[in-house]
């Protein structure tokens, strides 16, 4: 199982869950599988055509999918999985 | 920096001394941060912290740009404002407390909202840019100009508990565009006055910026390059990211197709009214003057004067005949008001009322007009025997 790090914005769609555990050998199957079980999370995580939304992040320890095999970057147990988002600050008033 | 080093004062050496008995900062490092100028981009919750530790630190000029005024609900957790601030200019607040901290630092403030037309300029004078915006426009644009100009940029944001801090936009490191090369859609990442902010969060992370600040300007340790700092209060944690310059970065990258500022509210989907609103407006239909308001009255023309102060601002002045709503009780009161009436919106400098002004439009008032300066304006040009705040 790999830990799946869920950031304060996208908790409303895990239950209020920070942390989801999840089974998988990729990214992109731990991706699939976190959204099959939280549906609510898909459409933060991914646009209509299927890509991740640019102002998501994933990690995997410290290092940017991007960096990596992107979906197909191979995880094995003891691995943390960070999404990260963008966050704006206090809104004007 | 270039050039001559400024001296130290005997009174500067007293305050320093904690610094300059360290060699990492000493007498020269101490003169370095007297000859640097740092602008804070927001005098809030994260420009609070950074704005104060930077100016006892001395930093020899500290800029702000801000065109907010003082509200209760910033006095959990944006210091540079007191209670007796509250419908203030945050400029004139900050000025006020950064002056008492260390009058030894020169203090600019800049009243605008920071925009594609002006961020240049502004940036021009300054070595470092520190990033306390609330909103993904301004940031967009602080990068982009950061980038553009060769500057600099500690960031930070902050969400509920949870804060990021890094340093953008050094010669050889990555922007906040490598990281996220476009801003999520209005509406889809709730906002801190949605999702609130716990109220010691912005101190930790302002404090981290302006910590990288002033490494940064004495030239010490391991800057916040490259890495992406993430805080968790309610667990106590600190995590650390690696970030990479994006060769293909449209800013920062190889072959960029961002060479000057852009439109940052269109890029972000925002419409620019939403913007505007926040800001005085200046046109006939919207807006009046005290003079004009005056030669109304005293035609007759029946205007309702709505004040959108505190009210314990009305108890120290008003405009004769005026009507107390204040802004934050409006949208439980405004159905007092009739939507066909004249209205003429007023706070104390205009700011408030514009929101009002808004605010009413939105509900299908059909005249509202905002008095350009409030009751400063309405004194100065009408009745300069009512006292002033
Ligand atoms: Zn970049």
């Amino acid at each position: 199982m790999i830990k799946i790090l869920i950031p304060t914005p996208l908790r409303p769609f895990t239950d209020k869950l920070d942390t989801v555990e999840v089974s998988g050998a990729t990214v992109g199957e731990l991706l699939q599988n976190l959204t099959t079980m939280h549906p609510g999370l898909k459409q933060h995580l991914y646009a209509a055509d299927g890509k991740l939304r640019s102002f998501v992040n994933v990690y995997v320890n410290d290092d940017d999918i991007r960096y990596l095999q992107k979906h197909e970057t191979p995880v094995k147990d003891g691995d943390t999985l960070s999404i990260i988002p963008s966050v704006a600050g206090g809104a004007r008033p | 920096m270039s050039g001559e080093l400024p001296e130290l004062s005997g009174d500067e050496i007293k305050r320093y001394s904690r610094h300059l008995i360290m060699p990492e900062v000493g007498v020269e490092g101490q003169r370095k941060l007297k000859a640097a100028k740092v602008l804070c981009i927001g005098a809030g919750g994260l420009g609070s912290p950074a704005a104060m530790y930077l100016a006892a630190a001395g930093v020899g000029t500290l800029g702000i740009v801000d065109f907010d005024v003082v509200d209760f609900s910033n006095l959990q957790r944006q210091l540079l404002h007191g209670t007796p601030d509250v419908g203030r200019p945050k400029l004139d607040s900050a000025k006020d407390r950064l002056n008492a901290l260390n009058p030894n630092v020169h203090i600019e403030t800049y009243n605008a909202a920071l925009s594609s037309e002006n961020a240049m300029q502004l940036f021009a004078p300054y070595d470092v840019i520190l990033d306390g915006t609330d909103n993904f426009p301004t940031r967009y644009l602080v990068n982009d100009a950061c980038v553009l100009s060769g500057k600099p940029n500690a960031y930070g944001s902050i969400f509920r508990f949870e804060g990021q801090a890094s340093v953008f936009a050094t010669k050889d490191g990555p922007c906040y565009r490598c990281l996220y090369p476009e801003p999520p859609p209005p509406g889809l990442v709730p906002s801190c006055a949605e999702g609130g902010v716990f109220g010691v969060l912005p101190g930790i992370i302002g404090v981290i910026q302006a910590t990288e600040t002033i490494k940064l300007i004495l030239g010490i340790g391991e800057p916040l390059i490259g890495r992406f700092m993430i805080y968790d209060a309610l667990r106590m944690r600190f995590r650390e990211l690696r970030l990479r310059k994006d060769a293909d970065c449209p800013v920062c990258g190889t072959h960029p197709t961002v060479t000057k500022l852009i439109d940052y509210e269109q890029f972000c989907g925002v419409a620019p009214h939403q913007v505007e609103a926040a800001k005085p407006m200046t046109t006939s239909i919207d807006a009046l003057t005290a003079t004009d308001l005056k030669a109304e009255l005293d035609r007759g023309e029946q205007l309702v004067v709505l004040d959108v102060r505190e009210p314990q601002e009305y108890q120290i002045n008003k405009i004769p005949g005026s009507i107390l709503i204040p802004l934050g009780d409006l949208p439980k009161r405004y159905v007092e008001l009739d939507p066909n009436a004249r209205i003429v919106s007023q706070c104390k400098s205009g700011m408030r009322s514009a929101k009002a002004q808004d605010f009413l439009r939105s509900k299908g008032f059909t005249s509202v007009r905002n008095l350009t300066g409030g009751i400063l304006g309405w004194i100065d040009q009408v009745d300069p025997s009512q006292p002033k705040y």
